[in-house]
């Protein structure tokens, strides 16, 4: 039986085409770009046409607009530290309660050991960002505002063009961690207000260890890694020749399906979830259906806790994630799903199924086939669930 | 992923004792939904032998915490109440070939439920101890009020201490920034209240200080001052330093002599059972150590082959 793999918010597999793209430059032209022979310049000008190729799924206007780091989490961290040291006397940052660690606990270190001063902007109970309190966090005091363009957990996506105007308002920067978004919905950065924006290559089916910060012209940058003239001095080290160049294809790729997610894999997705609250009582799609990546869903299934679920899942070849405690090393579950206020009744038994280009309509029949069964049998385990009791279709919470 | 055991996944995929036992007469309930864990044993318990004749549980929880359920139902079943009572987490662990340490606790929840079904079973209830603050330590279930009861009562003042007594970071020792703030804190508090002299309460300044691997305390360079030295006077003073080592090494059958002195480099010939001896190059770590004291500047003792 095919493996089936719905973890795409997690990694995605790194197209062939990306492969071969990169294969050359570990071997063959495996120069420093900043050599003075023709081992470098040859990776030199095929970092050019990489830079173009992600510029143009960004809809970026300048080349120089766009920084290589080694990871979203890096990027992240840049823009924030940057925002910081680029004003003082603005020390105030305003993000919200569902962001990725790599925004969450940066701003708690912020916090704690340099005086930074963070609002949490909360979400409601379909994850959707309360617009009042965000635009009453920001002040005259804030550097920048940080508010993920789509959650990772739920796949709710946030209004961050709107947001981004608002924090102009009181002259702060705004950045939004894309991680999620880049390659699944369209973007056209020339037009935007976004300042600066996240991204990581191995969520688009590029490898691991590459990502990219979008600084928009005029923004200033103050680089967290300093020693070489790369990325004109904005991120020393020497460059990552072999992910950059992944990158890009994957980039061109990901334009090319972009149809395609938008459509047949929001239609995977679609036919999964109506099809698991048909089979499946006390179940609940959390975060926001009307606004939403096209590949995410999070299930809530009441009284089980997620680890078993895909424990079992896994023995049948299938690969989803959930923000249950046990399978994140805390035992606290989800903090995304504890932001929206979803009950520990069913916060714990949250799967969330993430869908790529790779998936088939077969994928969507065997996940159909085999989760109500191992719903069922872990329910039977569960002190929660009454036996006997006719299985109501109705979650306690909606 | 968990690294779990076969036995783990077992006794998850095919749990033995699972669901409701109707005519129970001593059931535990333990944890909370909230916490992502809880465990409900069912004892039936023969009045007169008081023995645990049979034994079910339901368990909302991950993978180990079912497994450790269905392991303490098979440890406990045929034994009498007493004998159960001596069983502990690290039993429920051992059944299944040992857990993750950040699944301990799950085993630790088996426990804690089969003193709450015996107790229940007895007719006494069961204060559970745990969920006061934060969970610090995940392995061992060790919560932050365990922690400052601890060091409050037996007047702790070093992170060892706290792991003797509460186990806390005795595992994965993930937690022990978590363990240190309860520590200094509480060390503080007892300061400021007269119970503990400031000198003994816990510094976590000190123990960031880095720590040498090695057996050297400190750098043997730092105890010497550079002295100006003749070539002669160098080689008196590197003679005299292998002489007094002699003795040591030739009561293990071997022995050492001097072969030259080029510059910082000394050529040192190691023979009897020095040679190929797997502690060859301590010896040479350990010559070079007591050279550079005694010189007080840097130097290289290198071995050369004997003829």
């Amino acid at each position: 039986m095919r493996p089936v793999y719905l973890d795409n918010n997690a990694t995605t597999r790194v197209d062939p085409k990306v492969v071969s793209a990169m294969l050359p430059f570990f071997t063959e032209q495996f120069g420093n770009a900043s050599s003075m022979h023709a081992f470098g310049s040859e990776v030199g000008s095929a970092l050019k046409t990489a830079r173009g190729q992600l510029q143009a799924l960004l809809g970026t206007e300048f080349d120089h607009e766009i920084v290589y780091t080694g990871s979203g989490t890096e990027s992240d961290n840049t823009a924030l530290l940057s925002a910081l040291e680029t004003q003082p006397g603005r020390d105030e940052i305003v993000t919200s309660t569902v962001e990725h660690p790599a925004i969450l606990a940066l701003c708690q270190w912020l916090q704690k050991n340099r005086g930074i001063k963070v609002y949490y902007t909360p979400v409601d109970s379909r994850g959707r960002l309360d617009i009042d309190a965000y635009r009453k966090a920001l002040g005259p005091k804030t550097a920048i505002a940080s508010i993920m363009w789509a959650n990772n957990e739920t796949g709710t996506i946030f209004p961050v063009e709107q947001l981004a105007d608002l924090a102009h308002d009181h002259g702060a920067l705004f950045h939004t961690d894309a991680v999620q978004a880049v390659g699944k919905v369209p973007m056209d950065l020339k037009t935007s207000e976004i300042d600066m924006l996240s991204l990581s290559g191995h969520k688009l089916h590029a490898p691991k260890g590459v990502g990219a910060l979008y600084v928009r012209r005029g923004v200033r940058l103050r680089p967290l890694l300093r020693g070489g003239h790369q990325e004109r001095g904005r991120r020393a080290s020497t460059e990552n020749a072999p992910g950059i160049i992944g990158l890009g294809v994957a980039a061109e790729l990901a334009l090319e399906h972009m149809q395609d997610e938008q459509t047949r894999v929001a239609s995977l997705r679609d036919r999964l979830e109506k099809g698991l609250l048909q089979r499946i009582g006390n179940a609940f799609v959390t975060g926001d259906a009307e606004s939403r990546l096209p590949n995410t869903s999070n299930i809530a299934f009441e009284f089980i806790e997620g680890e078993g679920i895909l424990l079992m899942l896994n023995k049948e070849g299938i690969a989803c994630s959930s923000g249950s405690a046990c399978t994140s090393g805390s035992l606290e579950p989800s903090h995304v799903l504890r932001a929206m206020k979803v009950p520990y009744t069913a916060a714990h038994g949250a799967i969330r199924f993430s869908f790529s280009r790779d998936n088939t309509d077969e994928d969507v029949d065997q996940v159909l086939a085999v989760m109500p069964g191992v719903v069922e049998r872990l329910r039977s385990l569960s002190p929660f669930w009454k036996s006997g009791e006719k299985t109501s279709f109705e979650p306690t919470y909606a | 992923m968990w690294d779990y055991t076969d036995k783990v996944k077992e006794y998850f995929y095919n749990p033995k004792n699972a669901g409701v036992l109707e005519d129970a007469n001593g059931i535990g309930d333990v944890g909370a939904i909230s916490c992502g864990d809880a465990l409900r044993l069912m004892l039936k318990v023969d009045p007169d032998s008081e023995i645990i004749l049979a034994a079910k549980f339901q368990t909302f929880g991950c993978g180990s915490a079912i497994a450790s359920s269905s392991a303490l139902t098979e440890l406990i079943i045929g034994k009498t109440v007493s004998h159960a009572l001596e069983l502990t987490n690290q039993d429920i662990a051992d059944f299944l070939g040992g857990l993750p340490p950040e699944k301990m606790h799950c085993s630790v929840m088996g426990y804690e439920a089969l003193r709450a079904a015996i107790a229940n079973y007895k007719g006494d209830s069961w204060v559970d101890d745990h969920e006061e603050g934060a969970l610090l330590c995940k392995c061992f279930g060790v919560d932050e009020g365990m922690v400052e009861r601890a060091v409050r009562v037996n007047k702790l003042t070093s992170m060892e201490q706290v792991t003797h007594f509460t186990k806390a970071t005795g595992s994965c020792s993930t937690c022990i920034e978590d363990v240190e703030a309860v520590l200094t804190r509480v060390n503080s508090e007892m300061v400021a209240a007269g119970d503990l002299d400031a000198e003994l309460a816990y510094n976590p300044a000190r123990n960031a200080l880095p720590q040498r691997r090695d057996r050297v305390k400190s750098s043997p360079l730092g105890t010497a001052p550079k002295k100006e030295l003749t070539l002669l006077q160098r080689i008196r003073i590197i003679e005299s330093a292998i002489e007094e080592l002699r003795p040591y090494l030739k009561a293990d059958g071997g022995d050492c002599e001097l072969v030259d002195v080029d510059g910082d480099r000394v050529l040192v010939k190691l023979s009897g059972a020095c040679v190929g001896c797997q502690a060859a190059s301590v010896t040479i770590g350990g010559i070079q150590e007591r050279l550079i004291a005694k010189l007080g500047s840097p130097l290289k003792v290198i071995p050369v082959p004997g003829h």
